[in-house]
């Protein structure tokens, strides 16, 4: 670490005690790009949702926001969609995965056959969910076949046909997650603890699901996130205009249809809010959980 | 919990990965592992119906309300290509998608090493910086980001997408590069720096050649992210730097324009295109030990 840079050498050699010294150049490229296209953006948004387009106090915007029942219900109709969501794909994610952890022949192909849907893009899962559950699809002929309902069952253009687009896109990158948190402990500790009498229900419950606590916060995070921001599927297959209006079709609609900026930005920033306030709420839980090495890498 | 830590490279070796049995259960796992199987059947039945629906629309003639089309053709194939200029929007994703990668690694590989090996005043900001993207809906820093573009009248060029863009990839190249790098031996590093090397050639000839695996992991997975990253591309592309997902979007969000069935041949054209790059991806990348070894970062 051979500092050479700086003008005095009072002055580098206290920046070089604190650990500046010129090696950290290696980060400026990424940093300046970040400060230039993320942190700046981000707090001329916010400067510019202090400004509302038809004047009023410097919080007119977010009173305005909150006070019109259409705008601050999307803040709910996204919670409804997002968090069902992202909790149906980590809770779908743990049991197949606890069951793919080991080895055995096949794995590696069914590990690829549930995660390739992450290819499909919300687009072609939107377009077969509106052919595939519409009145006219596959599943409501079989079912009508089937004599288990009379009349097609309607799955699309409301809630129900959102959530399933989240699932279908979600569940890969959650299954995925949890699976290799899961391939992460060490199988030596679940067999110490046979080794001392523990049944299998025990194991789980006692080993396996404390160990795996702190990666299902941290897979179900990113599957909120993804989920928070959900927004072509919502339009393609959902109601935009009542049921699914979420956060980010208000804010979508605020910039480029009405043209008020100002709003957009003041939509976009308490999107930031809301999503991170949960994200703090599960961290927080986290915090309270285990979060030491779990020994092996074995996958 | 620091004394397990020796002894992960003995876990590692798969030295007990003969005969182990997936569940190692006993009798309550069965019917339950028969469950869980069950479930995933169903999904993946409905999946391969709900994709094969599409694929199957993209060829028929004409379908309304029966089990299977009518006829089949490939028309719609020809017409996806001419009507929505496919040519076109396919050169614009790869050109985004290439410059994406090229930038973030670029950038990000040494970012990557810095955070990895040094402790500094300021180290947590950084990190907070680089944590913020990922975390953060597109929508959210999309919006003011295209709005500043706007501003500058970079919206709707080429250079515009490809800088959207690389808000959520250098990060990402970040967090996939730091335990590449956690793994590589300062002592190695210690002997260049010892027998005269500078830390270009310290980067060049020592560390590059020995996190091409990493390189290539991150590589792959922001090229795969990029080609499917929709909302930033939506919000700052004009009509000449569509990627191929918006493309598709805006052409599905205006139904009567155009057929259903060109609409479906696009979606499927897209969706070949990116299991395509999935898979080689995977053939490169065991994905579940890069997700594995990232968990030691975010934990702090």
């Amino acid at each position: 670490m051979a500092a050479t840079a700086g003008t005095s050498p009072a002055l580098r050699h206290r920046l070089a005690e604190r650990g500046i010294d010129r090696s950290l150049l290696l980060l400026v490229p990424a940093v300046a790009v970040l400060v230039a296209l993320f942190l700046y953006p981000m707090l001329y948004g916010v400067g510019l949702s202090l400004q509302p387009a038809e004047g009023g106090g410097v919080l007119a915007n977010y009173a305005a926001f909150f006070q019109d029942s259409y705008q601050s219900g999307t803040v709910w109709r996204t919670m409804r969609l997002a968090l069902p969501a992202a909790l149906i794909n980590v809770g779908a994610s743990v049991p197949i995965a606890y069951r793919l952890r080991g080895r055995f022949r096949g794995r590696r192909l069914l590990t690829a056959i549930l995660v390739l849907p992450v290819t499909l893009g919300t687009v072609l899962v939107a377009d077969g969910l509106l052919r595939y559950l519409g009145p006219k699809g596959w599943f409501n002929r079989v079912l009508l076949d089937l004599g288990l309902v009379d009349e097609p069952v309607r799955l699309i253009y409301n809630y129900w046909g959102v959530l399933f687009s989240l699932i279908i896109t979600g569940f890969p990158f959650a299954f995925l997650l949890v699976l290799s948190y899961m391939s992460g402990i060490d199988p030596t500790l679940e067999r110490a603890a046979a080794t001392l009498g523990a049944g299998p229900r025990q194991r789980v419950r006692y080993i396996t699901l404390p160990l795996l606590a702190p990666g299902l916060a941290t897979t179900f995070i990113l599957a909120f996130v993804l989920a928070f921001s959900v927004f072509p599927s919502a339009n393609l297959v959902g109601e935009p205009a009542d049921e699914t209006r979420v956060m980010a079709i208000a804010a979508y609609q605020a910039a480029f249809e009405k043209y008020d900026y100002s709003m957009a930005s003041t939509i976009a920033v308490l999107m930031g809010v809301f999503e991170l306030l949960v994200i703090a709420l599960v961290l927080l839980w986290r915090g309270r959980l285990y979060t030491g090495s779990t020994g092996g890498k074995g996958a | 919990m620091t004394a397990l830590d020796p002894d992960p490279p003995a876990a590692a070796v798969p030295a007990p990965a003969k005969a182990r049995r997936p569940g190692i259960p006993g009798r309550w796992g069965r019917p339950y592992a028969w469950l869980v199987w069950g479930a995933v059947a169903f999904f993946l039945v409905n999946l391969g119906a709900l994709i094969l629906s599409v694929v199957v629309d993209s060829f028929a003639t004409t379908w309304f309300g029966t089990w299977l089309p009518d006829g089949y053709t490939l028309d719609w194939y020809a017409d996806a290509w001419r009507e929505f200029g496919l040519a076109q929007v396919l050169q614009v994703t790869l050109v985004v998608a290439l410059a994406v990668v090229g930038v973030s690694l670029l950038f990000g590989v040494p970012a990557a090493y810095t955070l990895a090996r040094r402790d500094f005043a300021g180290k947590r900001v950084v990190m907070l910086l680089l944590l913020l993207p990922v975390l953060l809906p597109p929508i959210t820093y999309g919006i003011p980001l295209a709005t500043v573009l706007y501003k500058f009248q970079l919206a709707g060029t080429l250079f515009g997408v490809i800088a959207a863009n690389l808000v959520p990839a250098l990060p990402f190249v970040v967090l996939v590069m730091t335990p590449f790098i956690e793994q590589i031996d300062t002592n190695i590093e210690s002997a260049a720096r010892m027998c005269g090397a500078r830390t270009r050639q310290v980067f060049t000839r020592v560390l590059v050649p020995l996190l091409v695996p990493g390189i290539l992991a991150a590589g792959i997975l922001v090229l795969v992210r990029t080609v499917a990253m929709f909302e930033l591309t939506f919000l700052v592309a004009g009509p000449d730097s569509q990627t191929l997902i918006v493309a598709l979007y805006s052409a599905a969000f205006t139904p009567g324009i155009r057929a259903a069935q060109a609409i479906d041949a696009m979606a499927v054209i897209y969706t070949a295109l990116s299991a395509t790059l999935l898979t080689v991806a995977l053939f490169f990348v065991n994905p579940t030990q890069i997700v594995a070894q990232v968990r030691e970062t975010p934990a702090d």
